[in-house]
């Protein structure tokens, strides 16, 4: 038995409620899978009464129709108000007054059926199956089983849209990471098979972590391209979690990932190659163990007149490195003086004689000026609270190399050489 | 010599077969440093081997640096620059022509050791064009502690890859593991401006090539930097 609901408001959501076997057949138009109902509510009539009150509660406008094929059900419930119940056996008697367009036939065999005469159900089902065949066609043999309400099929089954998600509750809390990480593999095995078996890869992983007695731990990954690679995405869990460790054993993980088409990029015979994606986040991620998150990435300069201004960008999430672009072999390059900074600058200990620096001590650092060239006063930010000011001097010393030494309020300081 | 002679021939006399020949390493592919007068001397920088640039401070070898970086990423090339002692000037390396987005630098935070295992990490992920790490703040006692086992597994790393692998430092420290040694010498500080005003305008440099291949063989170019 089936059961077809043709109007308005969640009609699959209606559906779903009675029957796992659904299938959206328009926009307008929900089929279910009736069969075995009649255990829950008893006869037909029941069932239909069940399914119309369920639709009332939830606000769904529909007319409802149940038959022993869904396309019975369909044309009953798009032919007839309220519900309806199409009787066994008897399929074509009942659809017979119903207006042949419900059938959506082609224009041309609609002008054909006209001309004929045939406008309804009932004509349709009476004409003989063989010249039916000889003069419409298989289609025209199609729309008279229709109208005669004999056609079986199975229905194509709605589902959900797939979530790639997976947990596991654990026995007894685990607070080492070496356990931790079986039971990560086995989720990230998992729904890499699912991605895959889909054809689609990730850019994001999720991970929460239930705490025993604390709030959860969340983690979540961003991968610059969408990759599906199990063992890549386990280390890079893992580096993440040795960075970012939970704050309790754990008793419970949940792992998600967003679902998105792979990316296919076709390499060129000419073109440099650079580093693969993933290899190098995870590359990245040991680094970043090593030296600090903060510390990796690409260096941009920041639109002002302070020293040493800069931020570094990260590379996760960016694509910089891996497009190319016309003007790449445009940049101007030029053998120029470069400059070496003390990461804090050095605090020094200056002579000065005549207003100018003589002589400068600091670490590492200790010689009689031979050459100077300044002062360069420079300030800034005077609007913000935090302000700078300071006098430069470009200076020769006898250890044979040349600085740049500043005098601000805190005192001199060297910034750094010319190399 | 002629021990290994004498070893070729006892391999000959058991295998029975013609001569053996000594497999031939085939030169490595060269690639411009973005210093013309360089490249005239060394041949240019090799791929899938060690180069070393030294010198003292204010020699010159950070301007090179900064020209092979550019040079590199204007062949859109992904570059990658180990800081060992967090001294690179982006302001001064921008002025010099470096395109920052196909530059990486990882910031070591004063550590040699970590610079090393970052430089070792960076080789064995592979891609890059550049991989240049920067011990050129590093105290020459420091960097001398560095075991040469460690030079030969970056040796070992970057062999049969396109990647050129780059030191800057105040000493020579791989010795054998390197196949360019480039070196640098001030010869001049340029000061210019009114005499009660000078302006610094720039420095001689010497660069002196040593290719492990012909030990013999010292070129050298003078170049003048420019603020």
């Amino acid at each position: 038995m089936f059961a077809c609901l043709y109007g308005t408001g969640n009609l699959a959501a209606l559906a779903l409620e009675f029957s796992p076997v659904v299938e959206r057949t328009a926009p307008d138009t929900v089929t279910l899978d009736a069969s075995g109902l009649d255990r829950l509510f008893g006869l037909p009539q029941d069932v239909a009464a069940a399914i119309a009150r369920r639709a009332a509660e939830t606000g769904v406008r529909a007319n409802l129709a149940l038959a022993s094929n869904p396309d019975a059900a369909i044309c009953a419930a798009r032919g007839f108000a309220g519900t309806g119940i199409v009787p066994y056996g008897d399929e074509a008697k009942f659809l017979g007054d119903l207006p042949l367009a419900l059938l959506d036939p082609t224009p041309e065999l609609r002008e054909t059926l006209e001309r004929w005469g045939i406008r309804r159900f009932r004509d349709l089902a009476a004409l003989p199956p063989l010249g039916i065949a000889e003069r419409l066609g298989p289609e025209g043999l199609r729309l008279r089983e229709l109208a005669r309400g004999e056609v079986q099929r199975k229905l194509a089954l709605l589902e959900d849209p797939p979530r790639f998600e997976d947990a596991v509750e654990l026995d007894y809390p685990v607070d080492l990471l070496d356990p931790l990480s079986f039971l990560l593999a086995r989720l990230l095995n998992g729904l890499c098979t699912r991605l895959a078996t889909r054809a689609l890869a990730t850019d994001e992983l999720r991970l929460r972590l239930r705490l025993e007695g604390r709030a959860p731990h969340e983690r979540t990954l961003r991968l610059p391209v969408p990759a599906l690679d199990p063992k890549a995405f386990l280390k890079l869990l893992q580096l993440d979690l040795a960075a970012h460790p939970p704050t309790a054993p754990v008793v419970h993980v949940w792992m998600g990932m967003n679902p998105v088409k792979p990316r296919f990029a076709q390499g060129g015979l000419f073109i440099p190659a650079a580093p693969e994606p993933v290899k190098l986040e995870l590359t990245l991620a040991r680094i970043k163990a090593i030296v600090g998150e903060d510390r990796v990435g690409s260096p941009e300069l920041i639109d002002t007149h302070r020293p040493d201004a800069f931020r570094i960008r990260a590379i996760q999430g960016q694509t910089d490195l891996f497009t190319r672009r016309k003007s790449d072999a445009l940049g101007q390059i030029r053998l120029s003086l470069a400059f070496r900074i003390f990461r804090p600058p050095r605090a020094a200990r200056v002579a000065v004689t005549s207003g100018r620096p003589g002589f400068v001590a600091a670490e590492g650092i200790r010689g009689k000026v031979l050459d100077l060239a300044g002062p360069w006063r420079t300030s800034g930010d005077w609007w913000t609270s935090d302000p700078w000011s300071r006098d430069e001097w470009d200076i020769a010393l006898s250890d044979g190399a040349v600085y740049r030494l500043y005098c601000e309020p805190k005192g001199w300081f060297v910034e750094g050489s010319y190399d | 010599m002629g021990g290994a002679a004498g070893l070729k021939k006892q391999f000959e006399s058991v295998l029975g077969g013609g001569a053996l020949e000594w497999r031939v390493r085939p030169a490595p592919e060269l690639v411009p440093s973005g210093v013309p007068e360089v490249d005239g001397a060394t041949g240019g920088l090799p791929r899938g081997c060690l180069t070393e640039i030294f010198g003292t401070a204010s020699s010159g070898r950070t301007s090179l640096l900064v020209a092979i970086l550019a040079e590199a990423a204007a062949r859109q090339e992904v570059c990658a620059l180990v800081d060992a002692e967090d001294a690179f000037d982006p302001v001064s390396a921008a002025a010099a022509g470096v395109r920052f987005d196909r530059l990486l630098w990882v910031r070591c935070g004063h550590s040699a050791e970590y610079a090393l295992k970052a430089a070792d990490l960076l080789l064995q992920g592979g891609g890059f064009g550049l991989v240049a790490m920067d011990l050129g703040d590093t105290p020459p006692e420091m960097a001398r502690r560095i075991s040469l086992a460690s030079w030969f597994r970056l040796r070992r790393a970057v062999e049969h890859t396109p990647t050129v692998l780059l030191t800057v430092a105040r000493r020579p420290n791989a010795k054998t593991c390197a196949t360019v040694m480039l070196e640098c010498a001030r010869k001049g500080v340029e000061w210019g401006g009114h005499p009660l005003l000078s302006l610094l305008r720039g420095m001689r440099i010497q660069v002196s090539g040593t290719d492990d291949r012909f030990l013999s063989s010292v070129s050298s170019v003078s170049l003048s930097l420019q603020e």
